[in-house]
């Protein structure tokens, strides 16, 4: 079964480029769950399958692993994912006011995705921009300064 | 090396980037060949140089005028004025005067206050940290050098023993002594480990030193190699740290092509290489055990110690592991020996410490100064007072496993030992400035918020007492607390301090004490009177 993941990337295919590229040992476990998060989205079940066939690691291990790291997911994530800071320095400067902004925007709470697909919403701890708090990431891009009723015009700009 | 007649560089942290740096920048570029000068001028993207309020900076050599911040609107004037008819445009110049002689460097005590000692981050911003020839012509390898063809490892620990090193990650180890240990470990196998997964809430000093001056921390962990006797060597970076990897990434590669890494260094037996390993996303890797753990591609649950890392690290052998900043001192220490280094700060911990200053003051930044100065200095002189004339409140210290400091306690000297006799912690460098209008038990469930989600889980202790901490907290938040949650507080704290396995547990109920030590009124208010008094806390599902 070729499960496909994001922009049709054939699984099988974007796990053995990253075990090509690191090795197929358990110390570059790490490195090799995180490429293959960051092609597909998130870890499905097929890439771990195939990740356990091509290390000699068992499963249970896999998934033990993929579930403790933040950046890792086994779940389907939306197309967009927003990190929101909720650490202290952020949360003085007003984080808390520019979170309730976007939740109500967006019409769901942590940790959830839009119905359609679009939005995901996660909290994440600090990712030293403390700078320009109150800080949020959307993707790869990093919002800082943001203020409660900038927020509507910051996710507009994403389709 | 081509002579140019001015220098100019833009800072390319992220806070300048999403600024607008590179439109700066290529603006830069374009006004440059306009006018004609692209052979005069020599234009570079440089790392963070800590003033983040005026970001994205220009700073323009050798009249080393800091511009801030800077628009690409601005910048047809800028090389208009400043570089074709060498007039300073100071309409545009960055707001704080004693910057302006250079990259916030000032070599001595102005008066009685305490100036900022750039020593760690003496070369961040000022070199292109993507050029191992800038990091040569600043002092860069010459400590190396120096260490493996003249020196003994015993003389190297023993060098960094006399100097005071102690280990800038919070726990304050004396560096000589733990590279004394691994040297002295028995095994033909050892490794060194630059533990560089800097997460901390508001500390990004690590973050500045690997983007602005990566040079220096391979430098210094190719020296810990030869000192405790290791042929590999692991940079533990961060996962989200994206910049800071690939430039550490390309600066081993020009390490490697120079023979500062790889077989034979400096022409002796010496072999060392270096491996770069992105973390995926977890605080509790900061723990040393934890962070050996997730190289070897595991959970990061720390460990059980003893037996430490020392003896029994990765892969159960030898293992130094040092913070970014703590081997950042190194190659200064050695080039220019302890005496030198202990002429900075207190005699019980001498140095300098990087903090980032952030919260209601009127600057946010990062500074390098020594060891010792007080809170009232910092928030005086490099926070440039409080915000909107405000009250001081508390401080909290070190991220999340730092302390609340209160105003009380502002005059005490911030070294390790005055903190620790003041029953205080030090921390990893972030100082939250906090103002009168913050609530102490808002404040503190938002740390514990943060330790319930980063707990690794391995500890009862630790996993079950930060979730009930926090779930005490927010009903005292809103209105339903009960006095006696209060001495169940406490036990909390009390738990975690002595029950939990790692430090993350040990410090996560550090701030419960504090704001009972220090702020049981406004604590007990929330329960008594079923009143927040700054007003922050919903109570009844309601603001004030």
């Amino acid at each position: 079964m070729a499960g496909n993941g994001k922009d049709g990337k054939v699984v099988a295919n974007v796990v053995k480029a990253a075990v090509d590229r690191y090795g197929a040992s358990q110390d570059e476990l790490i490195p090799i769950l995180n490429e293959v998060n960051r092609e597909i989205g998130y870890l499905p079940g097929e890439a771990l399958n195939e990740i356990s066939r091509l290390l000699r690691v068992p499963k249970s291990h896999l998934f033990s692993v993929a579930s403790f790291y933040r950046m890792l997911s086994t779940k389907p994530r939306g197309k967009h994912v927003i990190q929101f800071c909720e650490s202290a320095p952020c949360h003085v400067a007003g984080g808390r006011e520019v979170w309730i902004a976007v939740k109500e925007y967006l019409n769901i709470d942590e940790d959830q995705t839009t119905p359609d697909g679009k939005w995901t919403l996660l909290t994440t701890s600090c990712l030293g921009v403390c700078g320009v708090g109150p800080v949020m990431v959307i993707d790869d891009d990093i919002y800082g300064n943001v203020e409660p009723s900038q927020v509507p015009s910051i996710l507009e700009k994403y389709h | 090396m081509k002579a140019f007649r001015s220098m100019v560089l833009v800072s390319s942290d992220p806070t300048s980037i999403e600024r607008g740096a590179k439109d700066v920048f290529q603006a830069l570029q374009a006004e440059i060949s306009a006018f004609g000068l692209e052979n005069e001028i020599s234009l570079t993207m440089v790392g963070d140089v800590g003033r983040h309020d005026a970001a994205p900076l220009v700073i323009v050599y050798p009249e080393a005028v800091i511009y801030g911040p800077v628009k690409k609107e601005d910048v047809h004037y800028l090389v208009e004025e400043h570089l074709y008819k060498g007039r300073i445009a100071s309409s545009f110049q960055a707001p704080v005067k004693e910057l302006s002689g250079k990259i916030a460097w000032l070599s001595s005590r102005k008066g009685t206050l305490p100036a900022e000692q750039r020593i760690v981050l003496e070369r961040a911003g000022v070199i292109d940290p993507n050029s191992i020839d800038d990091y040569i012509i600043h002092d860069g390898y010459q400590a190396l050098a120096k260490a493996v063809t003249e020196m003994t490892p015993e003389e190297i620990y023993t060098t960094l023993e006399k100097s005071g090193l102690r280990g800038r990650g919070g726990a304050g180890f004396p560096t000589g002594t733990k590279w004394k240990f691994v040297h002295k470990a028995q095994g033909d196998k050892k490794f060194v480990i630059c533990n560089a997964d800097e997460s901390e809430p508001g500390t990004f000093k690590d973050r500045l030193i690997l983007e602005g001056d990566p040079h220096s921390i391979i430098e210094a962990l190719a020296i810990a190699a030869y000192t405790v006797g290791a042929d590999e060597g692991y940079l533990y970076i961060r996962g989200e740290y994206s910049i800071a990897q690939e430039r550490v990434m390309i600066a081993i590669a020009q390490a490697k092509e120079m023979g500062f890494l790889g077989k034979n260094i400096f022409g002796t037996k010496f072999n060392f290489d270096l491996h770069v390993h992105s973390g995926a996303g977890a605080y509790i890797c900061g723990e040393e055990t934890a962070l050996i753990e997730s190289i070897e591609g595991k959970r990061g649950e720390p460990r059980a110690r003893p037996p430490y890392p020392t003896t029994h690290g990765l892969w159960g052998k030898p293992t130094l592991v040092n913070n970014v900043e703590t081997l950042a001192n190194v190659a200064p220490i050695i080039r220019n020996g302890p005496d030198w280094y202990r002429s900075f700060g207190p005699a019980s911990s001498p140095g300098t410490k990087v903090y980032t200053i952030l919260g209601n003051v009127n600057m946010t930044g990062l500074i390098e100064v020594p060891m010792g100065i007080t809170l009232r200095e910092v928030i005086a002189i490099y926070g440039k007072g409080m915000k909107n004339g405000k009250t001081f409140k508390l401080a909290q210290t070190g991220g999340s496993s730092g302390s609340i400091i209160p105003a009380s306690l502002q005059d005490t000297p911030m070294d390790f030992d005055s903190f620790a006799k003041a029953g205080v912690a030090l921390g990893s460098g972030a100082l939250l400035i906090c103002d009168e209008d913050t609530c102490v038990v808002d404040l503190t469930k938002v740390l514990l918020n943060f330790f319930r989600k980063e707990s690794c889980g391995k500890c009862n202790p630790c996993r079950i007492g930060n979730q009930r901490a926090y779930e005490i907290l927010t009903n005292i938040s809103e209105g339903t607390g009960k006095i006696k949650d209060l001495d169940d507080l406490m036990v909390l704290s009390d738990n975690l301090y002595q029950l939990s396995n790692c430090g993350l547990g040990q410090t996560a109920g550090a701030p419960i004490r504090d704001i009972l030590n220090y702020f049981r009124a406004e604590v007990e208010a929330h329960i008594r009177l079923k009143v927040c008094p700054t007003g922050i806390c919903p109570m009844s599902g309601k603001r004030i």
